[in-house]
């Protein structure tokens, strides 16, 4: 890390930086090309979801047909009630508890703390891991009420196609995430990074991508469920 | 990125931590509101408050330089065109259809809960 920014000769902060740090003939970006392009790749992402999102609000306020009430659709039954978004937030909850096991298991892996960022990662994946359980059970629940990506009984055919294909698609990246971490963890318990020298860089380029995921639910919460 | 700024202290992360559990406890209470611009306001505010944290300190944004900070945060203002675009023709569109087809006859049932 330290070297990269001495490499770079970049010290000025601020847009005098900025200046700098394009005009260097240089390489830009102070920082491993792995952690650049995982962003670059996370900038990517940011636009395909976009895109789902803003079609899925184009086809909400072009609809002629009532909205389903997100608030009545995903409640579900608790103490004698129902409780709305009852399940959606406990998953809200359990992918916070997941980023923030992941930020400590960053903090750990540049501390070379191996067994900690092992199983702060392991942690991780398997909030990750229930996050995905919930939603299936979420998706079976609303398949076995009738809604489908083509129409449901409860108002405009459009929520069920925006529905599966947002959280579905969401849902695949918390699944190749937990892979990934997986991976990654095991790879830091057995030493695999010992043989490059000891960068844990790799930690918190996998926690870049799964603190995205977490993004990215913060939104599909907010237009999704509760707009 | 410097050296201290890859192990600053765990307090931050405890704190960063809290208060997202915090604003979306916030966020899910906005659900029993009543609709309108009051609710619609809070809910994109802890949006954004929330997501602003996770890039800021949990993704560690706000430690980068300012070169990588607008190669990365400057192009999804974009999107905001792209948001403005669409809405204005979802209205054009749901204005035609209601001129063209009539109002909606559909008639929602109301979901059970299990």
């Amino acid at each position: 890390m330290s070297e990269a920014v001495l490499e770079n000769g970049a010290e000025a902060p601020g847009k005098q930086g900025l200046v700098d740090d394009w005009s260097r003939d240089k390489q830009v970006f102070g920082m491993p090309w792995g952690k650049a392009m995982m962003w670059v790749f996370l900038l990517s992402d940011t636009f395909i979801f976009s895109c789902f999102l803003v079609g899925y609000m184009m086809v909400r306020i072009s609809t002629t047909d009532p909205w389903p009430n997100p608030s009545e659709v995903f409640a579900l039954e608790a103490f004698g009630y129902p409780v709305p978004l009852l399940l959606i937030a406990i998953m809200t909850f359990i992918l916070i508890t997941s980023s923030g096991t992941m930020a400590l298991a960053v903090n750990m892996g540049y501390r070379k703390n191996r067994k900690a960022t092992f199983w702060l990662m392991v942690v991780t994946a398997l909030l990750g891991a229930s996050f995905v359980g919930m939603q299936a059970f979420e998706w079976s629940k609303l398949i076995s009420e009738g809604v489908r990506p083509w129409g449901n009984p409860f108002g405009a055919a459009q929520f069920g196609s925006s529905f599966f294909m947002i959280t579905g698609f969401h849902g695949l990246h918390v699944s190749a995430g937990v892979i990934y971490l997986l991976v990654i963890a095991f790879r830091v318990k057995n030493g695999f990074y010992e043989r490059g020298g000891g960068n844990y860089e790799i930690v918190e380029i996998t926690g870049l991508y799964w603190h995205f995921v977490d993004l990215v639910w913060v939104f599909i919460f907010a237009f999704f469920y509760l707009w | 990125m410097s050296d201290d700024s890859t192990q600053h202290p765990l307090k931050i992360y405890f704190v960063m931590w809290i208060g997202l559990f915090v604003l979306s406890s916030f966020s899910y209470a906005t659900d029993f509101m009543q609709d309108g611009t009051l609710r619609t306001s809070l809910i994109l505010a802890f949006m954004f408050a929330k997501a602003g944290g996770i890039v800021w300190i949990f993704m560690h944004m706000g430690w980068e330089r300012l070169a990588f900070k607008a190669a990365i945060l400057g192009p999804p203002v974009a999107i905001m065109v792209l948001i403005w675009l669409m809405s204005l023709e979802g209205h054009y569109v749901e204005g035609s259809r209601i001129e063209h087809y009539g109002e909606s006859t559909f008639e929602p049932q109301t979901p059970e809960h299990h």
